[in-house]
């Protein structure tokens, strides 16, 4: 049995250790807070966005552009949006587990990092990565997303990618996040039944409207992941951290009672000895 | 009175304004259009410049700077990427751009990003035009 000063050591140590989890929860509680009002904001847009596209391709059918298509490179682009800080459970390995155990092969993969930690697990396991921009996960601004957007439909049009992921984790609420990968390029949108037939006009031309309408779309969504990984970023933390401090809390109740009974035993050993000793002098 | 049909103006970081106007005034690609309601259907580009949202008995300006409308019979949808009323301007902020992008224009960079710098000179200029109105 361990003696009473290892036990009372180990004691402190946790409780130490579940106080600092305590603060951290406490901290991306308020974070989560701010990142999710930022992510509702955020929403309109990005829906809009997308009804937007869809309808406007689902009624002009036959439309050839570029952006529609899939590139002749056979290699593809992923954006991967991981965080820069761990202790966030398994936040982070989610969206890695995307990538590693996903469909596309490792030698046709270009990794655009957003996030260290994702980028250093990629990177170990032998991944291309193409850029890093881990500095915008701290605090997104559409600006960001709109240089990220820019860079990979570069790459796009000067086929050196055939096609653009995103990989991110969706904020469903405080405590539901979902690992996504999706399609940004070339855009698949599947046919809708057409309820409205109105022929919708474009001014310039359908191909300009397009050429500018497109890269918004991609940009839009670069940045509702940004901020929707954000949320989800803490909100994995404050759950991860919230199961620490009661497990933290659950070894201290586990450590008291074995301490006391450290105590009570060494008490009763004590008392057995004087006993002995008096007895032994009569 | 003219008919009222629903305006939205949104942004990436909130729904910048939606409400019933008469008539909205915008840039686009093309030049300046004025939409009322019944307008046929048109998705077009926007460029930087002022928008003008004619509601019931006033008008409110604000500035827009790059971004598309889908206008629809009923409804208008504004996708701006960047969105201002006036009294959010910094008028020294956007005297300060509106010089640097000058300056850039009137070097002769063999690599100057043209297209960059004056589309930087017309956001300035929007700008500073808006604040003015104030």
């Amino acid at each position: 049995m361990a003696s009473m000063r290892d036990i009372q050591r180990r004691k402190t140590s946790i409780q130490s250790t579940g106080q600092i989890t305590k603060a951290m929860k406490l901290v991306s509680t308020v974070k989560l807070q701010k990142a999710k009002t930022k992510a509702e904001h955020t929403k309109p847009y990005s829906d809009a966005m997308y009804a937007t596209i869809s309808e406007m391709l689902s009624r002009s059918s036959n439309i050839d552009h570029p952006y529609l298509k899939k590139g002749s490179s056979n290699k593809k682009a992923v954006i991967v949006i991981t965080s820069n800080r761990g202790l966030a459970g398994g936040y982070n390995t989610n969206i890695t587990k995307l990538l590693t155990n996903g469909a596309i092969p490792k030698e046709q993969l270009q990794v655009y990092a957003i996030g260290r930690k994702g980028k250093d697990i990629l990177a170990r396991r032998g991944y291309e990565i193409a850029a890093d921009y881990s500095d915008v996960i701290n605090e997104p601004i559409y600006q960001d997303a709109r240089e990220i957007g820019k860079k990979v439909l570069d790459a796009f049009t000067k086929n050196e990618i055939g096609e653009i992921y995103l990989a991110y984790t969706s904020f469903k609420n405080t405590v539901s996040h979902e690992p996504k990968l999706i399609k940004l390029l070339p855009i698949e949108i599947e046919k809708k039944e057409q309820e409205r037939q109105i022929p919708m006009n474009y001014e310039p031309e359908e191909e300009e409207v397009l050429d500018a309408i497109i890269p918004k779309y991609v940009c839009s969504l670069i940045y509702g992941g940004l901020i929707e990984a954000v949320a989800s970023e803490n909100g994995a933390r404050m759950q991860a951290m919230d199961s620490a401090t009661s497990n933290a809390e659950e070894m201290l109740a586990d450590l008291s009672l074995k301490y006391n009974r450290a105590r009570q035993s060494s008490i009763t050993q004590e008392l057995t000895e004087i006993i002995a000793g008096a007895e032994a002098i009569n | 009175m003219a008919e009222l049909f629903q305006l939205q103006i949104i942004s990436p970081n909130r729904i910048f304004y939606d409400g019933q106007v008469s008539m909205v005034e915008m840039n686009t690609g093309e030049g300046q259009i004025g939409v009322y309601a019944r307008h046929l259907p048109v998705t077009t580009t926007l460029e930087p410049g002022i928008v003008k949202i004619h509601e019931e008995g006033s008008v409110r300006e604000a500035a827009v700077h790059a971004g598309f409308a889908v206008i629809l019979q009923d409804k208008v949808t504004l996708m701006a990427e960047v969105a201002e009323w006036p009294e959010e301007i910094d008028i020294n902020r956007a005297e300060e751009a509106r010089i640097r992008a000058e300056r850039r224009l009137s070097t002769n960079e063999p690599n100057l990003d043209v297209a960059r710098a004056e589309l930087a000179l017309r956001r300035s200029l929007t700008r500073i035009e808006l604040s003015k109105h104030r």
